[in-house]
């Protein structure tokens, strides 16, 4: 922790507000933890509904293999791409921060692409979330990801902003530490989302 | 996560464990999903073990979360989280189906 701490270009003296990080960084963590049991509740509607599709189109006929597996990828791919950003950032190399801050940001709009193009197909062919429970349960759980997925963008954005005007302050490597804890965490609920709506749901 | 509230990792070496296992465990899933070679049951509890496994790989990977530097208070939140999370998923899935079953016969 020291060794890093001396490498941020840093203008405060090294022992003021060391605590005031980890309060934050603490506190991210209550909040990803709150918003993981959203998201199982989120599950748990979602697995209760699977049945109730009053008679319109079921996962089967509606999920893509493919698009999902893309998907897959430009997400955990954005997560590594996050990973080297944080160890530029320890590393205090601001030029490789930027070039994989970039690289991360692209690879998840690459996902909100594939999924919006897989929600309006859906709508346009009369599966929206009005259609039936499962539908619902579906549009629900998955958007509230892509969300999630949005607004980490738009953060990743701000950061890359940041980063370019203010440089590796001690301020902007914590937040970014916190938004890199928000897209792992994306992440994770992503690998639940496959496991539980998309595989199954072609069985 | 780290109780500095900073970026510490200083080699990218563990990203590229966490992407190796990930890809390794989610081909798995997929391409169970994909062929269908094993019956539906076992291919269901095979996709459960192995994102439950992912979900580990993530968390110490990405997330560098251990037992030995990761903050007492973080883990111990963690652990709540994951508490609550089980007693509303199997109470949720417990009454849903119970009554969907009742509703049935």
């Amino acid at each position: 922790m020291t060794a890093a701490s001396a490498t941020m270009t840093d203008i405060a003296p090294p022992s003021e507000g060391a605590e005031k990080y980890e309060e934050k960084a603490f506190g991210f963590w209550i909040y990803l933890m709150s918003d993981g049991v959203i998201f199982a509740l989120l599950f748990a509607t979602y697995v209760v509904m699977l049945g109730n599709t009053a008679g319109g189109p079921t996962g089967k006929e509606l999920f893509s293999l493919e698009r999902a597996a893309g998907e897959t990828a430009l997400l955990l791919l954005s997560s590594t791409t996050f990973g080297f950003a944080a160890v530029a950032l320890a590393a205090a190399d601001r030029s490789r921060v930027l070039l994989w801050l970039v690289v991360t940001v692209a690879l998840g709009a690459g996902f909100i692409f594939l999924e919006f193009g897989e929600f309006s197909g859906m709508i346009a062919q009369g599966a929206g979330p009005d259609r039936s429970g499962f539908l619902s349960g579906f549009f629900t759980l998955v958007g509230t990801h892509g969300l999630h997925v949005s607004i980490g963008i738009l953060w990743i954005l701000v950061m890359i902003g940041q980063v370019l005007i203010k440089g590796l302050t001690r301020p902007v490597a914590s937040r970014l530490a916190r938004l890199g804890l928000f897209w792992h965490f994306l992440d994770i609920i992503w690998v639940v989302i496959f496991s539980v709506v998309y595989l199954p749901g072609v069985l | 996560m780290d109780a500095s509230g900073l970026p510490v990792e200083r080699s990218i070496t563990p990203y590229l464990i966490g992407l190796g296992l990930a890809v390794v465990l989610t081909a798995i899933s997929f391409g169970l999903a994909a062929t269908g070679v094993l019956p539906r049951t076992t291919t269901i509890i095979v996709i459960a073990v192995a994102a439950a496994i992912q979900i580990l790989v993530h968390l110490r990977f990405f997330l560098h979360i251990n037992l030995s530097t990761t903050p007492r208070e973080n883990l111990i939140a963690l652990a709540f989280a994951a508490l609550l999370i089980c007693i509303m998923l199997g109470g949720s899935f417990w009454i849903m189906f119970d009554l969907y079953h009742r509703m049935m016969v």
